[in-house]
């Protein structure tokens, strides 16, 4: 079934952890569809690589973690937060992308 | 059983504020420590490079006023880490001579740990030739080259000089740059409480209620540490703790929610449980503390790389927008072509908001079609003056530059501002992110006691 990934979650956000990272957290409403997206892989590295067009190597890594019913995805930022280039020195607007995703569950 | 330790958390960062109500309701709970962290490598390079605060003094010292005053008065160790933002020597004074104006009009009369977490060069280039230090991955190798040209080298101190500190009798620790839990969970340590509670504990703390909901940057927290376990309260009704709020803060500014490394070991959270304990408050259990085989501190340095003047402008002509990326690169060209003989060295950025001006290489919308764009002429150079004309020359020559097709001659930008142009000052970079390894967790970390 389709599903769009706002109306199964309560937050998703992105932010700097440290100069170099740049982590998204999704959380999910309810257990069960924390349970369902898990189970289904439905955040993988392919969707990521899509959504942010970027080769795997920039994923650090994807993490359920159950007691917040959340998911979160770390990867390398494009630059260091500040370098010539920034253009989100605190990295809170990185998570747009994630807004549009429709889930097959 | 062991009694517990009660620690207010006033303010996820010093100078963002807290309600009196919220303060004097912590007051009540009768706390053991008043804590506060200050600081943030979030707002980018810049200050720690060039010793300034992010926050306002007035703000600060508004914050301070208020925890120095009840902590002296009711002799409540009051502990701050960070100081100024980013921990460097200039932080640690400029907030120190906020204390002593607070101690001077106030009649109060303390002694007050100041704790130094500038790190020496030389001392860093031994340790780098004797391959003691290594980037924290993502960041690149260091050399002894970005050492030299690093403004301010930080270290972040662990829980060890912050107990040192206080074993020496004060009542105010003013802490430079620290791992941001410490300052709640060192005098809890020192009391003997569990240290990955402590740690986790102080984790919470840092950040005071933001893990509430509904959560905030400018609100007090107040956290139990009991012996196998502790509980963290919001102080406004308003606010509620619920195991998710605090489970979800976990996430917070992290890169893997079960293994969150520091000073010295790792917090794991792997069998970390969260309880509801009554509507407002939550108990946490099960966080380990894991030593690692080598004591590490993180390290952080600015370097500066030039000047920066802007130029901000917009469009709305379609035309314009259509064409904007050779726009751009035309633009570009003129001014390389214009300044070849001068041979400055300078960085031309071109933020266009609108196309990809908030997510640059990231931005999977490839084809949008906006009816107007932001533009952000940045240029950074050797001098101000160079920036200033390097920026001066690109944003007048995209005013009048003829692109193809164009209807509109009498000029291609919509400017905002007269003058068109700032100054953005002296640019910096982190030039490090790296860890060193120790022997002595307090050794590169001086403490010098002042009497107020």
């Amino acid at each position: 079934m389709k599903t769009k990934l706002t109306d199964i979650t309560d937050v998703v956000r992105s932010k700097n952890s440290g100069p170099y990272e740049l982590t998204l957290d999704i959380m999910f409403k309810t257990f069960e569809d924390f349970e369902k997206v898990c189970a289904a892989k439905a955040i993988n590295e392919k969707l990521i690589c899509d959504l942010y067009k970027i080769t795997p190597d920039k994923i650090i890594n994807i993490i359920d973690f159950k007691p917040a019913k959340s998911i979160k995805v770390t990867i390398k930022r494009p630059i260091c937060s500040g370098d010539l280039g920034e253009t989100d020195v605190y990295g809170a607007q990185q998570h747009a992308p994630l807004l549009d995703v429709v889930l097959d569950l | 059983m062991k009694e517990e330790f009660r620690i207010l958390s006033t303010t996820a960062i010093l100078g963002y504020g807290f309600p009196q109500e919220s303060f004097d309701e912590g007051m009540k709970r009768k706390p053991d420590l008043i804590a506060v962290d200050a600081g943030s490598t979030d707002p980018g390079p810049f200050y720690l490079g060039e010793g300034v605060s992010f926050t306002d003094r007035g703000a600060v010292k508004r914050d301070l006023e208020i925890m120095i005053c009840a902590g002296i008065k009711e002799n409540i160790p009051v502990v701050i880490g960070t100081a100024g933002g980013s921990g460097a020597k200039p932080h640690l004074e400029w907030c120190a001579d906020i204390i002593r104006e607070i101690a001077k009009e106030h009649d109060l009369h303390f002694k007050m740990a100041m704790i130094h977490a500038d790190m020496d060069k030389e001392e860093m280039k031994k340790a780098l030739a004797d391959g003691k230090i290594s980037p924290l991955e993502p960041a690149p190798q260091l050399t002894a080259e970005n050492i030299d040209a690093t403004t301010h080298i930080v270290g972040q101190m662990g829980v060890e000089p912050i107990m040192k500190a206080m074993d020496s009798g004060v009542q105010v620790v003013l802490a430079g740059r620290a791992y941001d839990p410490t300052v709640f969970a060192a005098p809890a340590i020192r009391k003997g409480y569990d240290k990955g509670l402590a740690i986790h504990l102080g984790k919470i703390l840092e950040c005071a209620s933001i893990c509430a909901t509904p959560g905030s940057g400018s609100d007090c927290m107040f956290g139990y540490l009991g012996e196998d376990y502790f509980r963290v309260e919001p102080l406004s009704s308003v606010r509620k703790c619920t195991t998710l709020s605090v489970a979800a803060h976990t996430l917070y500014e992290k890169t893997n929610p079960y293994i969150l490394p520091g000073p010295g070991g790792h917090l794991d959270l792997t069998d970390t449980t969260f309880e509801q304990d009554s509507e407002n408050t939550v108990k946490v259990k099960g966080s380990r503390y894991v030593t690692a085989p080598k004591y590490t501190i993180k390290l952080e340095g600015a370097k500066c790389i030039g000047y920066r003047t802007v130029s901000v402008a917009g469009t709305r002509d379609p035309i314009m927008i259509s064409k904007i990326d050779d726009i751009v690169e035309g633009v570009r060209a003129r001014v390389a072509d214009n300044y070849r003989e001068k041979g400055y060295q300078y960085t031309l950025n071109f933020t266009i908001y609108g196309k990809n001006g908030v997510m640059g290489d990231l931005e999977p919308v490839k084809d949008a079609h906006p009816h107007e764009l932001g533009v952000v002429i940045e240029v950074v150079a050797d001098t101000q003056e160079q920036a200033d004309t390097i920026c001066a020359s690109a944003r007048s020559t995209m005013l009048h530059y003829g692109y193809e097709g164009r209807r509109a001659t009498a000029g291609n930008l919509a400017f905002p501002f007269s003058p068109s142009d700032f100054h953005a000052g002296r640019v910096y970079v982190f030039s490090m992110y790296h860890i060193i390894e120790v022997e002595d967790p307090t050794a590169l970390f001086p403490i010098n006691i002042v009497t107020l």
